[in-house]
């Protein structure tokens, strides 16, 4: 039973950096309707800007993060400018891959930046962390979890209190009202994108920092561990992705240390197929199915 | 043809088997992220039956074809109320499960004193079946182009058949179909088993090509790549999908003043091609127009 809650708890901690992303896919794909496959290689690419300022110039874990940051929010503005914004509209399938080429672009960028496959990435603390009665809790799983819970706090305020936080949902809800309203669809697109790559830097600082290394295929990785968690808990809803991150993060910390490393993963994919057969909506998604579908009319 | 051509070229009409499924399924209306699936097992089936079991290589390959026909109808048949985002996901999930399953998968047999089958991640070796026929690889590149001419014949005839209009017709509006009283759900059904039918071909192939398959070459790379293929190509004749493969594989393998800077400079160009013609190259209003001005008297 001790196992099965320090399980658990490890699962939450890395499954709330997988929520982060999961939300940064939700933004997009609310807004726009669209999937930015280049999600996880922008973070990547950011992540990459990091490693290179620390690993030649030897910064510090701070200037680290926001290195990181900034840079996948840039990669993030070229993506949207090039993929989303000069594609049609209604074009839904040509972002798509067009984002996936930009992908393998962002992956050669990296390669040409630092031509090894593997490279360290600065921890946050160097101290390992401390126990509670049988339990020990990793500092990185303590500081990813309060940081991922200001985040979303923010997050939830900035979309529920604030002008901009409305416009989004108005956007999200049917960009033609929007537009009547006197809201330039166009601009609260480019800034959701902005949020959503500053979320996903945030993210992918954490998730590297606890794994003190990088590779290419970070990008990979966060592109579909997000999706995964995004369709997990229902697409399009903040309590959706939230949900999904966490419960990702904890089937596969159970699945690994039940079943072993070859698991992992696959029970992961297992429930994810079975929840889209039997609940096609996601676990808390209802009755969206067909508005998504619509999205995807004119492919 | 130097060796290297000849391998470049093989493996362009192995790939463009991956792109034509994908295209299939694009047709039809859904994006599928997990053809690779049919791929792999296409290409282990066949390579079971011919370097465990000793068959030739024709049935083989069908065994291989049809096993794989068999799998996408399954996956049809779960996730046919899926739409979109989910669909594609729902395949994705698929495929990852395929190939980290044949991660644990050990079946060897002693065949001429050696141990031969799919070893877990070892991945699945002497295939030899090219080998011990002495096929050189310039008779298979001739068996590949003739198994894809005779597949994109077929394919061709199909789109200009009823079948091919109603297949679009579904691509462009399933409740329009259905209210002129075709069944979407066989329509869809019959196209999805096709697609898995040729990305199960592809897998074939490959297998015999290669004599050696393991699980991390259908990782979702794979299916990606042939998704992009067939929309770069455009989605207006089966032809599309080869453009695609040919500009990406065969153009690009062939310049080396961009070695090294190939996927920036094919990324960037596909992203601007796509912003002038988001259907692809050849889409069905250019199509249209070609067959106009060729029939004109």
């Amino acid at each position: 039973m001790a196992d099965f809650i320090q399980t658990t708890f490890d699962g939450i901690s890395i499954g709330s950096a997988y929520a982060l992303i999961a939300l940064g896919f939700t933004l997009i794909f609310g807004v726009m309707r669209r999937i930015n496959l280049s999600y996880g290689p922008s973070i990547m690419l950011g992540a990459f800007a990091g490693t290179w300022i620390f690993v030649t110039l030897g910064a510090q874990p701070w200037q680290v993060a926001a290195v990181t940051i900034v840079g996948t929010v840039l990669v993030g503005m070229y993506v949207e400018r090039l993929c989303f914004w000069a594609i049609r509209r209604d074009a839904a399938v040509a972002s798509m891959v067009s984002s996936f080429v930009i992908w393998m672009q962002l992956e050669e960028v990296a390669t040409i930046l630092l031509p090894g496959r593997t490279y360290p990435f600065p921890e946050l603390f160097s101290a390992g962390g401390f126990e509670a009665g049988p339990y020990f809790f990793r500092m990185e799983h303590v500081a990813t979890l309060a940081v991922v819970a200001i985040v979303l706090v923010l997050l939830r305020l900035l979309l529920f209190r604030t002008r901009f936080g409305l416009a989004l949902r108005a956007v999200s809800e049917d960009p033609a009202a929007a537009a009547y309203m006197g809201i330039r669809p166009n601009q609260v697109t480019f800034r959701a994108f902005v949020l959503a790559s500053l979320i996903g830097g945030v993210a992918g600082y954490l998730l590297l920092a606890s794994d003190q290394q990088v590779t290419p295929y970070f990008g990979l990785w966060a592109t579909f561990k997000g999706l995964i968690a995004m369709m997990l808990g229902g697409m399009g809803s903040f309590r959706g992705a939230v949900v999904g991150g966490l419960l990702l993060g904890v089937i596969e910390a159970q699945t690994q240390w039940y079943l072993g490393n070859a698991f992992k993963d696959l029970g992961a994919y297992l429930v994810l197929f079975l929840v889209l057969v039997l609940r096609p909506g996601g676990l808390l998604g209802q009755g969206i199915v067909e508005r998504d579908a619509q999205a995807f009319r004119r492919i | 043809m130097s060796e290297y051509a000849i391998s470049i070229a093989s493996n362009m009409g192995i790939i463009a088997f991956v792109a034509l499924s994908a295209y299939v399924i694009l047709v039809v209306g859904e994006i599928s992220f997990g053809q690779q699936a049919y791929f792999g097992i296409g290409a282990y089936v066949s390579g079971v039956a011919s370097a465990m079991w000793g068959w030739p290589f024709a049935p083989a390959l069908a065994l291989g074809a049809l096993a794989a026909a068999a799998a996408a109808l399954a996956v049809g048949v779960l996730t046919l109320r899926l739409r979109g985002l989910y669909f594609a996901i729902a395949t994705l999930c698929f495929a990852e499960m395929i190939r980290l399953g044949l991660n644990s998968v050990h079946v060897q047999v002693e065949v001429d004193g050696e141990l031969v089958g799919p070893d877990g991640a070892e991945g699945f070796g002497d295939i030899r079946w090219i080998f011990e026929n002495n096929v050189t690889p310039h008779e298979f590149m001739f068996m590949i182009y003739g198994l894809l001419g005779a597949v994109l014949a077929l394919m061709l005839l199909a789109e200009r058949s009823r079948l091919g209009a109603v297949l679009r017709m579904i691509g462009q509006d399933p409740l329009l179909a259905s209210s002129q009283g075709i069944d979407v759900r066989l329509c869809k059904l019959l196209a999805i088993t096709f697609a898995g039918m040729l990305a199960g071909l592809g897998g074939c192939l490959y297998a015999h090509f290669a004599t050696y398959v393991e699980p991390n070459v259908f990782n979702v790379m794979l299916g990606v790549h042939g998704l992009a293929y067939g929309l770069i190509g455009g989605l207006g004749t089966a032809l599309g999908p080869m453009i695609g493969v040919v500009l990406d594989i065969g153009f690009l393998e062939g310049i080396r003043a961009i070695q090294g800077y190939r996927m920036i400079v094919f990324g960037g160009l596909v992203a601007v091609l796509l912003i002038v013609m988001p259907r692809g190259i050849l889409d069905e209003t250019r199509v249209h127009r070609i067959k106009r001005w060729m029939r004109r008297p």
